[in-house]
């Protein structure tokens, strides 16, 4: 029975293979796509007996590719238009819907002195070494999320901070999906942070509800030394969409980086963070809430890599489980060899409300070190009767009691995030999830 | 705090070198023909003057066998077994079940004796033992190679209703025991391991202690290798019936030898209604020298079955020796308030690999779980924790706590954690902390300032990282764990 097998190509695997080696380009970018489209014909889309993906099997869960989606029409941009998730929070906006960027949703005027924004287009026609630069900042290994949305390379946005630039107004990159047909829709972020400079980037997901769209984006930064990157990310997408992400980084010496990525939406979301320290003393704090409900599915896997002595990284995750959903945690920190004085954390906390939910988590340390401190702790639990008793006893009704314990359980996590109109807005997001549990 | 050049070499000369227990005991064996096919395995069945049923059980386990691939997700490395290389039977020519201890071979008596095995133990092996002195007494099953040489004490064992015997003989003696529970944990295709030891098993230890009786003495079961390019199947086989008591260890070492030699044990525990075993192993199988060359490969699988409804299930290990640990004692919790218990000390020297840890599977309501790992690594070794914790739907009130540390002596080894923690059940309450960490000079320091040696303040240290786990340990053993921890870790200091 074990003997050597050849997997068959599911139907979704060879939609991916046809729909994409369609595509129009140009050299160098078709060169990238074509090599990115050739590994997922030979490695295909994963499955639960690769550890990676052991609790999220994507031959299951993705049984058909949507059509790639077409640029947006009118209608699209009207509906677009509605969609406001953050409510103001000063941020210069750049918009995609349906995977095109949206120029008129879009304000790129008056970029601060040392900020470029550009289409991935028109970067990739001004900046020759930008092909090397996307191929460069890879997750390490095959992913198929990643090949995939290397192989659908085209419409995205670079966006550069030049050396010592201090960016105070946060840009917020949405992604926006409209319409009820199924679609399946891609995008490309690229953020470069030069020497002793300093940005915040929010990125957004939004669709609708009751459609079983597709989307796939990958966010490549890079953090020079001495340079500080704040990253926000919303994922709302539809409640049957399913939402396909990476965030891929390297942080230089003296760099400091922070993440926090709040997820409410899709029926299946997975998204993947292959973190790097390619300087020393870099510090990163990765955090991020997950709220879930009915049959959801969520898995945030992450790797963060101490190459370099001197790291200090911190990771916190939290997740709300209600209903019949499924969470998933796995996150491994790597120590090599010459990463002494590393000091990193993680910690992943489950707080099971359904009596069906469902949390799996796998912390993992990989130590090659010798002198370093490194901890992981995992804990699932309900809510502490003895907490919402005291709460009880004090004349708070029972949702309003629940509603407090579990606001002050994804809290901690959201409080770090120090742009304080950025903080308020994911309190209250998180707060209509709250609002909206029967 | 960076090594000073002492402390490299004193790393150097670490305890792969100094392994007590390598000679090698020259005496004249009987082996089956080397290699493996269906017609060793009714040699070995035929060796053992077994019934019809279990030479089919066997067959059926070898055919299964033969279609199975050797795991390859143990963060292990080595070079492929032949599995036609070598020998899967191997006893002692003297040996046709000797009625008293005067019968066995001198030789197998004297090997014993210099193996240390605790001194009461040894008065017993030698028949000096008064059986009315006061101090505790242990009951010894003796397996050399393939065969089990002697079970003490099992007359007095009888009185209380234990049967402590060779797995062959309760194989012919206590059929219907044997059918019962053989392979209701470990089923004959749980692995490629456990399957290659169901089909050719050669000896092992056998337990059963009856309804509510608490077995009267510790019982002991210890290994040794000695043959040349022998592998050793052993097999146990423990079941404590209801309100039923027994704590069993194990022990285990091989000669030093140039070849890597194969240990695939198989054990399994039954504990039906409010029953308890304990289980504890000092694992000290040679870990091969200093450049890595030799040693065992220590591939074992062992499976607990808390059946009954308050029920508990305790493993105790300390690991110091073997080339290769791939070893994973488990608990099935399958009972309604029944406990497992999970302590481990896993240090790792010179090229040592282990890849250990346990499983807990919550099946039945009010389960409770406990691991408390601590591993730690010297030289160039990888010492890898790999554990699961999962509760099923309807494991109501499922508890477990795990914590494992790790320790690092010298900045050229490794050491992992990989825990995969699964809560099905919303009223299950799990909680996960490890840490790796290098001896804090802050400690080293204090011990210093109050005049003890750097290693005296290593020892001190390491010692109260592995309190947790030493005080689990029978009397007797604890003492032997702590001088084997303070040999592996002879001039580690970093």
């Amino acid at each position: 029975m074990n003997a050597e097998v050849k997997m068959m190509r599911t139907a979704a695997e060879t939609q991916y293979s046809d729909a994409l080696a369609a595509l129009p380009g140009a050299e160098p970018v078709r060169a990238l796509r074509e090599k990115a489209l050739r590994l997922f014909a030979e490695k295909g889309l994963p499955h639960r007996r690769v550890e990676e993906w052991k609790y999220t099997d994507l031959r299951v869960l993705l049984r058909e590719m949507a059509p790639l989606a077409g640029k947006p029409d009118a209608a699209a941009l009207t509906e677009a238009k509605k969609i406001d998730l953050l409510g103001n929070i000063g941020a210069r906006e750049i918009t995609f819907v349906n995977g095109a960027f949206v120029a008129e949703l879009s304000n790129l005027k008056g970029l601060e002195k040392g900020l470029t924004i550009s289409t991935l287009g028109d970067a990739l026609k001004g900046d020759a070494t930008l092909p090397q630069f996307l191929a460069g900042l890879n997750p390490g290994k095959y992913d198929a999320v990643y090949a995939l949305n290397t192989a659908a390379l085209n419409e995205g946005v670079v966006i550069d901070v030049a050396p010592g630039a201090q960016i105070t107004k946060p840009i917020h990159i949405r992604h926006i999906v409209t319409g009820t047909s199924l679609v399946s829709v891609f995008g490309r972020v690229v953020v470069k942070v030069g020497k002793k400079a300093q940005a915040t980037i929010i990125q957004s997901h939004a669709g609708p509800d009751a459609v079983a769209y597709q989307t796939n984006t990958v966010l490549q930064l890079s953090v020079a030394d001495d340079a500080e990157l704040d990253i926000v990310r919303v994922q709302a997408e539809g409640d049957k969409a399913i939402h396909l992400s990476m965030m891929v980084g390297a942080i230089g010496t003296d760099s400091r980086f922070k993440s926090f990525a709040l997820s409410t939406g899709a029926a299946v979301s997975r998204h993947t963070v292959p973190f790097a320290y390619a300087g020393r003393n870099a510090r990163a704090l990765i955090s991020g809430a997950t709220l879930l409900r009915g049959k959801q599915h969520a898995d945030m896997t992450l790797e963060v890599d101490h190459a370099l002595p001197g790291g200090e990284s911190r990771e916190l995750f939290k997740t709300v489980l209600d209903d019949e959903s499924r969470g998933v945690f796995q996150g491994l920190i790597v120590v090599r060899p010459d990463a002494q004085k590393t000091d990193g954390r993680m910690m992943s906390a489950a707080l099971l409300l359904g009596d069906e939910a469902e949390m799996d988590n796998k912390p993992e340390l990989e130590i090659f070190a010798d002198d370093v401190q490194c901890a992981h702790g995992a804990t699932t639990g309900a809510l502490d009767d003895d907490l919402l008793f005291y709460l009880r006893a004090r004349g708070i009704p029972k949702k309003e009691a629940e509603s407090l314990l579990i606001q002050s359980f994804f809290g901690e996590a959201i409080e770090h995030i120090e742009n304080e109109k950025i903080r308020d807005a994911m309190m209250k997001r998180a707060g209509h999830w709250l609002a909206a549990r029967g | 705090m960076p090594a000073v050049q002492e402390t490299v070499e004193r790393v150097k000369s670490i305890d792969v070198d100094q392994y007590k227990y390598g000679f090698e005991t020259k005496i004249e064996v009987e082996k089956a023909p080397k290699g493996l096919d269906e017609s060793t395995v009714r040699f070995i069945s035929a060796k053992k003057n077994e019934p019809e049923w279990m030479l089919e059980w066997r067959l059926e386990a070898f055919r299964r066998w033969k279609t199975m691939q050797e795991p390859e997700w143990a963060r292990v490395h080595y070079q492929k077994i032949d599995y036609q290389d070598l020998y899967y039977y191997a006893a002692p020519k003297k040996q046709a079940g000797p009625k008293s201890l005067d019968e066995l071979d001198p030789e197998i008596l004297e090997t014993y004796k210099k193996l240390g095995i605790p001194l009461q133990e040894q008065e017993i092996l030698a028949g000096v033992a008064e059986e009315n002195r006061v101090y505790s007494k242990v009951a010894v099953d003796a397996v050399f190679d393939s065969v089990s040489v002697v079970t003490t004490f099992k007359e007095e064992l009888k009185k209380a209703g234990v049967l402590f015997m060779s797995i062959s003989e309760a194989i012919r003696e206590h059929p219907e025991l044997v059918k019962k529970y053989l392979g209701s944990v470990v089923p004959v295709t749980d692995n490629f391991f456990a399957t290659l030891n169901s089909a050719v098993f050669s000896d092992g230890s056998f337990v059963y202690v009856p309804k509510g009786v608490r077995c009267p003495m510790e019982l002991s079961t210890y290994f040794r290798i000695n043959e040349k390019q022998t592998g050793q199947f052993e097999r146990t086989l423990i079941i404590a019936d209801e309100g039923a008591y027994v704590s069993y260890l194990e022990g285990c070492t091989a000669p030093s030898r140039d070849e890597n030699q194969l240990h695939a044990a198989v054990v399994e525990l039954v504990a039906l209604d409010n029953a308890e075993i304990k289980y504890s192993t000092v694992q000290n199988w040679y870990p091969g020298d200093a450049q890595g060359k030799g040693g065992v490969y220590n591939f074992v699988t062992k499976r607990g079955d808390c059946r009954g409804n308050g029920s508990k299930i305790s493993w105790t290990q300390v690991e110091t020796g073997s080339a290769i640990t791939w070893k994973y004692p488990s608990c099935i919790l399958r009972g309604d308030n029944s406990q497992g218990e999970f302590y481990s000390i896993a240090i790792s020297n010179g090229h040592q690999q282990v890849d250990s840890g346990t499983k807990m599977i919550h099946l039945g309501k009010n389960t409770s779980s406990r691991i408390i790992s601590k591993g730690i690594a010297a030289g160039v070794s990888q010492n890898t924790y790999r554990g699961q914790v999962s509760a099923h739907r309807k494991a109501t009130n499922a508890r477990n706590f795990t914590n494992c540390d790790s320790l690092l002596i010298g900045d050229k080894c490794g050491a992992h954690t990989t825990p995969y923690i699964e809560a099905k059940s919303s009223s299950a309450v799990f909680e996960h902390e490890a840490t790796t960490s290098k001896i804090s000079d802050d400690m080293l320091f204090y011990c210093r300032q109050r005049g003890l040696s750097a290693e005296e303040a290593v020892a001190l240290v390491v010692n109260g990282f592995v309190k947790d786990v030493l005080q689990h340990l029978p009397m007797e053993f604890a003492v032997e764990a702590q001088k084997l921890i303070a040999i592996s870790l002879e001039g580690s200091v970093g």
